[in-house]
């Protein structure tokens, strides 16, 4: 009859097997085998589970593509760029300073802009601010991202006007202080929801996203900047291309069936080009990136590795909604996995 | 006067325990009502006895004026679902009440499970109990009485015989709002627009909402959405106007079998338990409360369900966790990822030779 974790009680089953009630999940079927560890799949077995309709129990996210992934890369590149520029201002890098707080004021400012298009009455963003919610990542992250795009925006605005030197400092020094936060608040906003493959991953997600923000940040301004005095972006970029493909190899392999929409379709695309991109800018940056046509090479790649991640990780989350298996398998394993340790507790 | 919070009260009050998730006992005192508050009102919705009527449906419909959408929530579309007598399809913006139909076989020689081909067991001669040849009157007397828990079991009132190897039965289910104790929504809501009201329900504010749609993706049973062309979010408020008038809400009311009941929470957990220990004396296995546990993962529903199959069959999730639990562990890794990257960038600074 109906075997798998989920066998509906007393022998029945959908009449007739209704439409796609009772669903196999697929073996994932990998083609290097073989190969080293990366990528590898945790297999997931087959397991019957039930549904109904095959219709999906949680909502997918209303949120737009490309208006989010977007806000999520320049937040990141602008956070991590923020702190780099404060940082070279300290130690008496013209150049390197300037190109960071030009990035981070225009990764701000556009990333206010995406995050106020993407609602529904954008007309009404100012409402973010009458409550401030430590339980609401968005709450949080409005005033991360406020204080942030304000500092970030006027230091941007005042080195291209070349007025008030001191200033500038100050308000780079702030903008660094809420780089941080702004780079991997963005991972719990994600992962603070029901949706599977996002929750899952709940304590890598900021590490994968200050990874990737470096990563861009250090990309970026290593393009724009003569490249003796680009040495930090490059470590900064090179350690967090480096920070994100560990983090994102676990997101990718930890969690058995809700890692399985980071390999699947587009987002697995995504994946696989974010991480080619980001392996080979590395890379790069190591070997060429002393030169301008490999600095500019390389920080090319790893922004795009960087943006390319974060659509990935975005659409994977949107997949794994959009599936009833994601939600009944886990939550059927962790029921069937209280139960032993209840009953092994029990004879004790 | 003590302000009403919105906050999940987690975060807002001293004792850490049972903030987040768990039990509750008085979650409109926890959001900041005095004292004298009414008591915590919610829904029992008694699926052994609902007819699949959807008056409820029709009435929530009515009193909340909710626009016509098709199975996909498509606004102002008519379209036939294809599954079963469900064009409804889901709880969203537009429904929020949505009665499920599920169509179910099981063959009769059960506990054994048959490996022949449908048609081979009537060739197999008269080994088999046929359910519909024994006392005519004892069946129609089954059927005829829907309340009748043993019929339940020997004979369900929604199955049909179709044959002699075969068994019909349908299961029907008004789903709504879960009402949570620990509501995903209402946490992560970055405006206040949705908050608990004085009965323990959770209601969107519309002249508040901003169209986020954090709640959307944070509601583990996939109740709240958006309205496309509107932009904000909408979902059941367990009829607040009503509420304060009086008066119950609109579906409980049109329900003509009392599948819906609506009432103090703590009294209708009582009659729930009753009932549910009525069906099991009298043989009904696969009846089981859904949401009911205070223990479980949302802290308890304040609409909660008496179900005779597993949740997943009626499109509920099995074992719902309110997202908001996992937040301490989330900020802390925020938190670290965050020094990690102050700490990389330093490291990049003093390590790179000056100019």
């Amino acid at each position: 009859m109906t075997g798998g974790i989920t066998s509906p009680d007393a022998g029945w089953r959908q009449a007739d097997r209704g439409p796609a009630t009772q669903q196999k999940t697929g073996k994932k079927r990998r083609k290097r085998g073989g190969g080293r560890g990366r990528g590898e799949v945790a297999m997931v077995d087959d397991v019957e589970f039930t549904s109904y309709y095959g219709r999906q129990i949680v909502k997918t996210p209303v949120w737009k593509s490309p208006d989010v992934p977007l806000y999520l890369f320049l937040g990141g590149a602008a956070g991590s760029s923020a702190i780099l520029g404060a940082l070279a201002d300290f130690t008496d890098r013209p150049t390197l300073t300037k190109v960071s707080r030009l990035t981070a004021g225009g990764g701000s400012i556009l990333s206010v802009v995406f995050l106020i298009h993407d609602l529904g009455r954008p007309s009404r963003f100012l409402h973010m601010l009458r409550v401030f919610k430590l339980t609401s990542p968005l709450s949080v992250g409005t005033y991360i991202l406020a204080p942030f795009s304000a500092a970030a925006g006027a230091t941007a605005a005042v080195e291209l006007l070349g007025w008030f030197p001191r200033l500038k400092r100050f308000g780079g020094a702030v903008a660094a202080l809420f780089g941080g936060p702004l780079a991997t608040y963005t991972g719990v906003l994600l992962a603070n929801t029901a949706v599977p493959s996002w929750h899952a991953a709940h304590t890598q997600l900021p590490f994968v996203f200050g990874g990737s923000a470096m990563a861009a940040g250090g990309g970026i301004t290593m393009m724009f900047t003569p490249v003796d005095e680009a040495g930090p972006s490059r470590k900064m970029a090179v350690a967090g291309a480096a920070i994100e493909l560990a983090a994102m190899h676990k997101v990718e392999n930890d969690h058995g069936i809700e890692s399985e929409p980071y390999h699947e379709g587009r987002p697995g695309k995504f994946m696989q080009a974010a991480k080619a991109c980001t392996a080979v800018g590395a890379g790069l940056t190591v070997v060429a990136g002393r030169t301008r046509a490999g600095a500019i090479a390389s920080g090319t790649l790893l922004a795009a590795g960087s943006l390319l991640t974060r659509f990935g990780v975005f659409e994977a989350g949107i997949a794994s909604t959009k599936d009833p298996k994601y939600v009944v398998i886990p939550q059927r394993e962790r029921l069937a996995a209280q139960q032993n340790e209840h009953s092994s507790t029990i004879t004790r | 006067m003590t302000s009403i919070s919105s906050a999940s009260p987690g975060l807002a009050m001293p004792d850490p325990k049972n903030r987040l998730f768990g039990p509750l006992p008085d979650v409109s005192a926890e959001a900041g009502y005095e004292e004298d508050h009414p008591k915590r009102v919610g829904f029992f919705t008694d699926t052994s006895v609902c007819i699949g009527c959807k008056a409820c449906e029709v009435a929530c419909k009515e009193w909340n004026t909710l626009p016509m959408d098709d199975s996909h929530g498509e606004r102002d579309a008519l379209g036939l679902s294809g599954m079963s007598y469900d064009n409804t399809g889901m709880l969203g913006a537009n429904s929020w009440r949505h009665v499920a139909f599920i169509e179910q076989s099981r063959a009769v020689d059960l506990p054994m499970p048959t490996h022949r081909r449908p048609g081979d067991d009537r060739s197999a001669g008269g080994d088999l109990p046929a359910p519909d040849s024994g006392d005519l009157d004892s069946t129609a007397k089954a059927q005829a009485s829907v309340l009748n828990a043993e019929a339940l079991s020997e004979f369900d009132p929604q199955t049909g015989q179709t044959g002699a190897d075969k068994q019909i039965r349908w299961l029907m289910s008004s789903d709504v709002c879960k009402h949570c104790t620990h509501a995903g929504c209402l946490d992560v809501c970055p405006t206040g627009a949705l908050f608990r009201t004085e009965f323990g329900t959770v209601v969107v504010q519309g002249d508040i909402c901003n169209g986020c749609g954090y709640c959307v993706a944070a509601c583990p049973y996939g109740v709240i959405d958006q309205r496309k062309d509107d932009g904000r979010v909408f979902k059941c408020t367990m009829c607040y106007d009503r509420l304060t008038d009086g008066l119950q809400p609109a579906c409980a009311t049109a329900c003509p079998t009392q599948s819906i009941q609506f009432g103090d929470l703590d009294e209708l957990q009582e009659r729930a338990d009753a009932r549910l220990a009525t069906l099991k004396a009298q043989g009904v296995e696969t009846a089981r409360l859904y949401g009911r546990d205070e223990n479980d993962g949302v802290g308890g529903d304040g609409a909660f369900f008496l179900l005779l199959d597993e949740p997943e069959v009626y499109g509920l999730p099995p074992d719902p966790i309110v997202t908001t639990r996992d937040l301490p562990a989330m900020w802390k890794a925020a938190g670290k990822a965050a020094a990690m990257m102050v700490g990389v960038a330093v490291t990049a600074i003093l390590g790179s030779r000056r100019r």
